[in-house]
């Protein structure tokens, strides 16, 4: 058997009337040569008498091509093996225009393809405002019903999405006091305002910076994980498995998670302001000769406590945003691979962007508020 | 090439997950042609057998080789080529999810790159008819098949390089009788057309009795024995008494000589 693989395809014309085949037609033997034979082929389309007995196997492969160059029906006579002849039967039976094609683009589809992203776009307001009416009854119930928090579930929530984001958001924020003291102190020495790199090192970090950048690592970090994981949890049906026992998928998945993010995001923005502060006050030592001393004193003293205090509220509800956005969009995720990376990659996207324009309505809510002068 | 060599090989394998030693010394060889079942209580680690068959996994010791050589000896286009020369049926199916039925059993076909598109809509016809899949539901994404499509629409998908060795993971497991039954006609005239050679793992009696032309029993970590059925049946082991000896399962057994 495995011989005869090797033996290549021939076509072969036997006087006027006919054609021998020989060798393997199976998909493997026919590899090799397959343009020399689809053209032979072609070129003895018309002859009426086949013989096929010299071919040691034929696969589905090559009876569809013998097929096909007889232009998908019997030639006057095919001497051929029992085997061979089936599998010629069956490329008879099978016609590859039953398969129905997906339907073209036409600029028609144009219009509809807009209403529908519309409907899209107001489809997922409706159920994000309805996850948020959710989660106030979920809050109702358990106030009701105190032994039904799921305490275990906002701990191993609260560790992963705060504890474990400390390093990274402790090296962005240096990182981004440094350059940020150092772009500044540059300028400052040119006016001789190096005092007032703590106004705006504490004002812009404290009150701005600290929040934001905070979101944008956490909704990258921890909004993509939590999208990922319901996904992945819908795709294997373990959300269903949830369901069938009687637990709400919203108790013990969303819920937690929006705790935990709400309650853990504050806390990553105070660490982040703190250590980004710290690597400002080092560059400013270093460039401009201001004592950590003289840092720590002043700061206080221009930058108002309530700044700290608007700093921290953005915290707690960028973190209640992103979470809510992120498990809006892991719900949705549909059984499949293409549906889970689609669903991920909007959940950051949008994350971010609520988050940018929450920043802008607490820019003007709080606009009198906190600025020294 | 070499030609008379089995088309698969164990040599000496063993594998370890952890602490735990799954296999301890497995011999193996499967000679062109055969439908070998695999057998085993579960946890006995045939699944893994399969896996390190088709290169997915790899034996703590030991050698594997298919159709002669080792699995991933030679140069990429010869790994490639080897490759190309099996195909292996999940027991859960493992479609793309992301690709519709059509899609899924064209995909080894486009990869291969020989194929011209309407070529490819005849062979993925022929596939699916084989699977008895109708051509109005190459269009549905895998999400939206019962258990029992999943696993022809898998299968057509294994057949579709015309493949000499089919290694199939609890094939039948799933499908109603009905069924069960064609697909043991399906392979059973496969290989007589092709000469193809065929691996299974199974707990379905009816499918074991009907399809393998030979048994290799694993337990405590080796082949208790491999060996034509009757010959397996007849040796004594607490296993092979309740596997293939008690009262059901030799009425399981009755029933699938009757469909093969």
């Amino acid at each position: 058997m495995a011989a005869t693989t090797l033996i290549p395809p021939e076509v072969e014309k036997v006087g006027d009337e006919r054609v021998r085949l020989a060798g393997a037609w199976s998909l493997r033997g026919l590899a090799p040569h397959l343009a020399t034979i689809r053209r032979e082929l072609a070129d003895q389309a018309a002859t009426p008498v086949w013989d096929l007995t010299g071919v040691r196997v034929m696969d589905s492969f090559g009876a569809l091509l013998l097929w096909r160059a007889w232009g998908r029906r019997w030639p006057q006579a095919v001497e051929a093996s029992l085997d061979a002849r089936q599998a010629l039967e069956r490329c008879a039976l099978a016609k590859g225009e039953g398969i129905p094609r997906p339907a073209r683009f036409r600029p028609g589809d144009f219009l509809a393809l807009v209403g529908v992203q519309g409907l899209l776009f107001a489809r997922h307001l409706m159920d994000f405002i309805a996850l948020q009416g959710q989660m106030v009854l979920e809050l109702g119930h358990l106030l009701r019903d105190p032994r039904q928090w799921p305490l275990k579930e906002i701990s191993a929530n609260l560790y992963k999405v705060g504890v474990k984001a400390m390093p990274v958001t402790a090296l962005v924020g240096f990182l981004i006091g440094v350059v940020l003291s150092y772009l500044s102190a540059l300028q400052l020495k040119a006016f001789g305002a190096d005092v007032f790199i703590v106004n705006i090192l504490g004002l812009g970090i404290i009150r701005e910076l600290g929040p934001v950048l905070v979101s944008v690592l956490v909704a990258g970090r921890s909004g993509s994980a939590m999208t990922a994981q319901l996904g992945v949890m819908r795709v294997t049906e373990e959300i269903d498995a949830l369901a069938t026992m009687g637990v709400s998928r919203h108790t013990r998945l969303v819920f937690p998670k929006i705790v935990a993010l709400s309650c853990a995001m504050p806390l990553l923005v105070l660490w982040t302001s703190f250590v980004a502060l710290l690597g400002g006050m080092v560059t400013a030592d270093l460039q401009l000769d201001l004592g950590y001393g003289f840092f720590i004193q002043t700061l206080p003293r221009v930058v108002p406590i309530a700044n700290l205090l608007i700093g921290l509220a953005k915290g707690a509800v960028f973190g209640l945003l992103i979470a809510l956005v992120a498990c809006h969009f892991g719900l949705r995720v549909k059984p499949n691979t293409e549906s889970l990376s689609a669903h991920t990659t909007s959940s950051v996207v949008t994350a971010i962007t609520v988050v940018i324009l929450a920043d802008a309505v607490f820019a003007i809510a709080t606009r009198s508020i906190g600025i020294p002068g | 090439m070499n030609n008379t060599a089995p088309v698969v090989e164990l040599q000496g394998v063993a594998t370890r997950f952890g602490e735990n030693w799954v296999h301890h010394h497995i011999d193996l060889a499967v000679p062109r042609g055969q439908i070998l079942a695999l057998v085993g209580g579960s946890g006995s680690g045939k699944t893994t057998l399969l896996r390190h068959m088709v290169g997915l996994t790899h034996p703590t010791w030991g050698t594997v080789r298919l159709f002669g050589e080792a699995l991933s000896g030679g140069s990429r286009e010869d790994q490639r080529a080897r490759r190309q020369r099996f195909g292996m049926l999940f027991q859960h199916g493992a479609l793309f999810s992301a690709l519709n039925v059509f899609e899924n059993v064209a995909f080894p076909l486009r990869e291969l790159g020989l194929v011209v598109e309407e070529e490819l809509r005849d062979l993925v016809a022929l596939k699916l008819a084989l699977v008895e899949m109708r051509p109005a539901q190459a269009l549905l994404m895998p999400a939206e098949l019962s258990g029992g499509m999943v696993k022809r629409v898998a299968l057509a998908r294994a057949l579709a390089l015309e493949p000499e060795l089919l290694l199939l993971d609890e094939p039948t497991a799933g499908l109603d009788p009905d069924l069960a039954a064609g697909f043991v006609k399906l392979i059973l005239g496969l290989q007589r057309q092709l000469g193809l050679t065929v691996v299974m793992v199974t707990h379905d009696l009816d499918t074991l009795a009907g399809l393998a032309s030979a048994v290799a029993v694993l337990a405590d970590g080796r082949i208790l024995t491999h060996g034509s059925l009757e010959d397996v049946m007849a040796i004594d082991h607490p296993f092979i008494e309740n596997f293939f000896r008690s009262e059901r399962s030799l009425h399981a057994l009755a029933r699938g000589r009757g469909n093969g």
